[in-house]
């Protein structure tokens, strides 16, 4: 970091000796801030799933549902039944059944109004919130298989692992393309700095004859090309920031897609991206430099 | 200060030279001259390390080339000034930066090189062509050019690759005569020259060994050169 920072300081007169900018140099900055918007996106990307799977994760987790199908006759018997049950399991911090216009309601969005909810046989359910996670499941979907026919535990573990494991994978993969958006950069930078060590090769030569160590040599390239892969970077950082700002609010839209976006502090994660490219741009650089220094005596 | 001991080197399995010694002593002139093509440019490059030797050894100020790495070559050369036959000029920079490249090189801070570069600016008399970028200047005022530069960090050797190849007689004596001054003040010269004329004017001016490289071999010239 301290050499970064040295780098970042420069010798006005040691960077004269480089020739003039080549087109290779413009391109390290087009291609940075092109990547940085990319990282940007993948980074935001990272982030959503990961606050998707804790949300997922704690959200359903606090929840667990008993259906309950049964003939018209005896539904509220087995249904009352069912409410003794839970009163008399420990670790239940409350339950509730709820209303046939409760359930209707959550169906309506799936059928639609149209649809006379009150000639299906729809379900009775009952909703309960464990006091902690240790309740034992496993107990109670015993003991209402054997008490109350037609009673069924859902502790939405079933859906709720795939969901929380499919939004892992979605954050693995999204620091996966963060990674590889990086190599990236960093082989196009490396390309860009190879060109252009080539084009000044007879500059480089000349400097070496009159004496310049390969660390001089290197650092008035490494700093030229660092400063404009930083350049680049934090431009299309800021530019792919103002993408995911001006993004729909995900609370008013309320899917997935819309929750991408960074909250809070991780607005400042953003930030490392320009730093990130300028540590991979001057590892990339210098690598170059060196190898094509080795080529001239 | 430099060495050269039963030196061998050859391009694309031809043997150029073979077997070559040489030392350049401290106040020593040294012309070498010889046909096209008969390596005096590679002796050259062999003095400043530019190339290494295929066979044999040179010693740099008492330092054994082989040995010296990287960074050491890079120092070796702020001990050797050299005039390139192609002068080997950076040409986005002004004659002053050119000048001051080898002071830049050595990491002198800018607030020192003033009065060394003017001076020898006024030396080889370039100062009105101090802001002038290298292809602004003539063969012969490159050449002078070429050679404030060698001598910038005051080096103990001073290496010319046909320094008077591009000039008129009387810019080619003017050029002799700075080379002559400096070895009067203990620099080491080897002049690289086909030109004969000129090391005959050399004779009235110092006493110069003639090196003649002929058939892969290095002699000393006769005096009816």
């Amino acid at each position: 970091m301290s050499r970064l920072l040295d780098l970042m300081r420069g010798d006005p007169v040691a960077d004269r000796v480089v020739p003039p900018s080549t087109r290779s140099s413009a391109l390290t900055l087009i291609i940075s801030a092109i990547m940085a918007f990319l990282a940007v996106f993948a980074l935001a990307l990272s982030l959503a799933t990961l606050r998707l799977a804790d949300r997922w994760s704690s959200a359903l987790g606090e929840s667990a549902t008993i259906r309950l199908t049964a003939p018209e006759e005896s539904e509220e018997a087995r249904l009352s039944r069912i409410l003794a049950i839970l009163s008399e399991t420990p670790g239940i911090a409350s339950f509730r059944a709820l209303t046939v216009e409760e359930e209707k309601s959550l169906l309506t969005p799936w059928l639609g109004e149209a649809v006379p909810l009150e000639t299906l046989p729809i379900p009775r359910l009952v909703e309960l919130l464990p006091a902690d996670q240790d309740y034992d499941a496993e107990g109670l979907r015993l003991r209402l298989e054997a008490e109350v026919p037609g009673a069924a535990l859902d502790d939405h573990a079933a859906w709720r692992r795939p969901l929380v494991r499919s939004a892992h994978r979605l954050t693995v993969l999204g620091f996966g393309a963060l990674g590889l958006i990086l190599v990236a950069m960093a082989a196009m930078v490396t390309l860009a700095s190879t060109a252009s060590l080539a084009v000044n090769r007879p500059a480089l030569r000349v400097l070496r004859l009159v004496g310049a160590r390969d660390a001089f040599i290197a650092r008035a390239f490494v700093r030229r090309f660092t400063l404009r892969a930083l350049t680049g970077a934090a431009l299309g950082t800021l530019i792919g920031l103002a993408a995911i700002w001006a993004l729909p609010d995900m609370e008013a839209a309320g899917g997935f897609l819309t929750g991408l976006g960074f909250g809070g502090l991780s607005w400042l994660s953003a930030l490392l991206i320009p730093l990130i490219a300028a540590i991979v741009a001057f590892w990339a650089t210098r690598a170059a430099a060196f190898r094509a220094l080795k080529e001239i005596p | 200060m430099i060495a050269l001991e039963d030196v061998s080197y050859g391009f694309d399995g031809r043997l150029l030279f073979e077997g070559i010694g040489m030392t350049l002593a401290p106040g020593s002139f040294h012309f070498l001259t010889g046909a096209s093509g008969a390596g005096k440019t590679t002796l050259l490059r062999l003095c400043y390390l530019d190339l290494l030797p295929q066979r044999g050894t040179i010693t740099a100020f008492s330092k054994p080339a082989a040995r010296l790495g990287r960074d050491g070559i890079a120092q070796l050369r702020r001990r050797v000034g050299v005039v390139h036959q192609d002068c080997a000029f950076l040409d986005h920079l002004s004659v002053r930066d050119n000048i001051a490249l080898p002071l830049i090189a050595a990491s002198v801070p800018p607030e020192q090189h003033g009065a060394a570069i003017d001076d020898l600016l006024h030396w080889v008399g370039l100062t009105e062509r101090a802001a002038a970028r290298p292809p602004e200047l003539s063969g012969g005022e490159k050449q002078r050019a070429a050679l404030a530069r060698a001598l910038i960090l005051s080096p103990d050797v001073i290496l010319a690759d046909e320094p008077t190849g591009n000039l008129d007689w009387e810019m080619s004596l003017n050029i002799l005569t700075l080379l002559v001054e400096l070895n009067r003040l203990g620099k080491a010269v080897l002049v690289a020259t086909h030109d004969l004329n000129l090391i005959r004017a050399a004779k009235s001016q110092v006493s110069a060994r003639v090196l003649r490289l002929r058939q892969g071999q290095l002699d000393v010239a006769g005096a009816g050169l």
